[in-house]
């Protein structure tokens, strides 16, 4: 054979096999209104960046026919590109390949991937299309799980990973994602669940859909699974461009500096803050009006609304905000805001990005159900995060911090670098109404006129503790500041701030409340 | 998101009183209500297999009531004190949902 045709031969083998499970299959991929997996990682990646390895991987199972079948790419796409000019590692389930199930081989491509990603410091993203274990393959699927699962965990805080829900990913496949950093979901087409709907009506009688029980919504809004949630695949990996923007590589570097720019809000900060202290505003506004061209990348926006994480730039330096939302639920913390909040301060501290608070919060959410739900282990999560995080930390208190809230917070007392307020700040051990029955109880029980004595007390407990100042006396907060100087106190610590090191005592690790 | 067509509501933290909006999981939490003692609830969701009293008996603590199959397992549900049977309120064979009341007891 010469050599020209034996490279006719490899072109002819490689069409056959980048044709995943054939013309039918992707035709019906095609009318789920998915894309197949090579046209998801040609839409994500830098264009024409892809390099795919492992195209000649064959499975090696015999039993219940499975020697007669030929799965191309043993349905899964690898490989190496680039997003945003920069390295990444990716792969792709093909749904066209019997049903994007997972065997031993399909899960050795991947883990393949995956010690690449570690190696070369790089973010690693996955696209989970797939029916679940390849039951032919037995042992032999649940060992691929595994194998991939311990990767997950060996590169958590050292690499960023994401997952990107396109497809149903049920059963012990939904652990993957669960163990990286960011899930992206795509509504109608992501599926997640550990138990399906058959087996749970079956066995307990209970009738719900799949999109019911973890269709994206779900798991945008109620189990806090997911952390973008969007309407189509495009807007799907637009997302996730825009957030590896906010990302270094790995743990060693730094997130890449941009072009600074000012905010594009115009108007007085001090106009978002309603005068009465119990009326809301959206605290999104407020974190607009600071970053540079007034952007900001929320993660989990319908999850726990009442507290809003997400990444923004300062001074064209990558910063992640953590900020009370007065508009939900007060801005109250419980489980899950505790939760949400907790999670992104400690990724936002194994990746190097100074963290911001924005603190306006009454205290914690009262009930029963809070309580029984462990909002005590859960609630722990928030101190932990904050005290065990050595990158910059900033608090700017907008309003109400009483109580534990206050302490929860990014405090000076877990090892916040600045704590500035504004002179509308109420730090207090807890909100004037409560403090005023408490301390005053005498005086209002007795008094002729109980609602206008209680009424003076109030307002004699807030001229007195409900301030800024009694805490600045004490060196808690650095400065009392005005609204409209925020941004520049912003830019001058985390400027001051970039070479921060802050030693940790010597640990195998901590055991923080999960 | 559609937060202008939502009412403000009126959340008490503490003692102070707060407008805001309510999360949809906020507003999909049920009540909580005191469980009464005298009353025998479902543990799970299954299928009554058997009774093994009557309306009227006087049951010893810890004799069996009846058998709740879920699960794949006959759970054996057992009277908590000693006393009466006054009602039965599920009967053999029938499926029931989670927390439906079985049997009311009386001390």
């Amino acid at each position: 054979m010469s050599l020209e045709k034996e490279i006719s031969f490899l072109k002819e083998e490689k069409a056959i096999l980048q044709k995943g499970g054939g013309e039918a299959a992707i035709e019906k991929q095609v009318a789920m209104g998915k894309m197949t997996a090579r046209e998801r990682i040609a839409a994500l990646l830098d264009k024409e960046s892809f390099c795919e390895y492992d195209l000649f991987v064959k499975h090696e199972v015999h039993d219940f026919g499975m020697d007669k079948k030929d799965l191309p790419c043993d349905g899964v796409v690898t490989g190496t590109g680039t997003i945003n000019g920069k390295p990444v590692c990716i792969y792709a389930q093909d749904f066209t390949v019997m049903g994007g199930s997972l065997g031993l081989m399909h899960a050795r491509k991947i883990t393949k991937i995956m010690d690449h990603a570690l190696k070369m410091q790089i973010p690693c993203i996955g696209i989970n299309d797939s029916g679940g274990a390849r039951i032919q393959e037995g042992v032999g699927a649940l060992a691929g799980y595994g194998e991939i699962f311990y990767r997950n965990t060996m590169a958590s805080g050292v690499i960023p990973q994401i997952s990107v829900i396109l497809g149903p990913c049920a059963g012990g496949a939904v652990y993957s994602p669960a163990l990286t950093d960011f899930v992206f979901v795509v509504e109608n087409i992501s599926k997640m669940f550990i138990t399906g709907p058959a087996v749970i009506e079956t066995v307990l009688g209970e009738k719900i859909s799949q999109e019911e029980l973890g269709g994206a919504r779900v798991h945008a809004e109620i189990t806090g699974n997911a952390h973008f949630y969007s309407m189509n695949e495009k807007d799907c990996f637009d997302q996730i461009r825009t957030l590896l923007s906010y990302l270094p590589s790995n743990n060693t570097k730094k997130p890449d500096e941009t072009k600074v720019m000012a905010p594009t809000f115009k108007g007085k900060l001090e106009d978002f803050i309603p005068a009465d202290p119990k009326q809301p505003y959206d605290v999104r506004d407020i974190i607009k009006a600071i970053t540079d061209g007034s952007e900001f990348f929320e993660i989990q926006e319908l999850f726990a609304r009442n507290i809003v994480i997400g990444f923004g730039r300062i001074n064209g330096q990558s910063v992640g905000f953590v900020a009370n939302q007065p508009l939900y639920l007060a801005g109250v913390l419980d489980c899950d805001s505790a939760d949400k909040a907790a999670r992104f301060i400690r990724f936002c501290d194994a990746f190097n990005i100074p963290i911001v608070t924005l603190e306006d919060m009454p205290g914690y959410l009262p009930g029963v159900d809070q309580e029984h739900a462990g909002v005590i282990r859960h609630g722990a999560k928030v101190f932990y995060a904050y005290s065990e995080a050595t990158v910059t930390k900033i608090t700017v208190i907008l309003r109400k911090a009483y109580g534990g809230g206050y302490i929860a917070m990014n405090s000076r007392h877990l090892g916040a670098d600045f704590v500035f307020a504004w002179p509308c700040a109420e730090i207090a051990v807890m909100g004037p109404d409560g403090a005023a029955n408490i301390i005053f109880s005498k005086e209002i029980k007795d008094a002729e006129d109980l609602e206008a004595m209680r009424k003076e007390k109030i307002q004699e407990y807030k001229d007195k503790f409900a301030n800024p100042y009694v805490a600045a006396a004490r060196g808690f907060i650095d400065s009392v500041i005005e609204p409209s100087q925020t941004r520049a106190m912003l830019i001058h610590t985390l400027t001051i701030s970039k070479d921060k090191t802050e030693v940790r005592p010597t640990k195998k690790h901590g055991l923080p409340p999960f | 998101m559609s937060e202008e067509k939502q009412e403000l509501v009126d959340l008490t933290i503490e003692e102070g009183t707060y407008k805001t909006l309510l999360t949809e999981k906020f507003k999909m939490k049920k009540k909580y209500e005191p469980k009464n003692t005298d009353h025998v609830y479902s543990i799970i969701p299954g299928t009554v297999l058997k009774f093994f009293v009557k309306e009227g008996d006087t049951v010893k603590a810890g004799s069996p009531l009846l058998i709740l199959e879920a699960m794949k397992m006959e759970n054996i549900i057992k009277m908590p004190f000693d006393g009466k049977i006054r009602k039965i309120l599920v009967s053999e064979g029938v499926r029931i949902a989670k927390d439906t009341l079985m049997v009311e007891l009386d001390k």
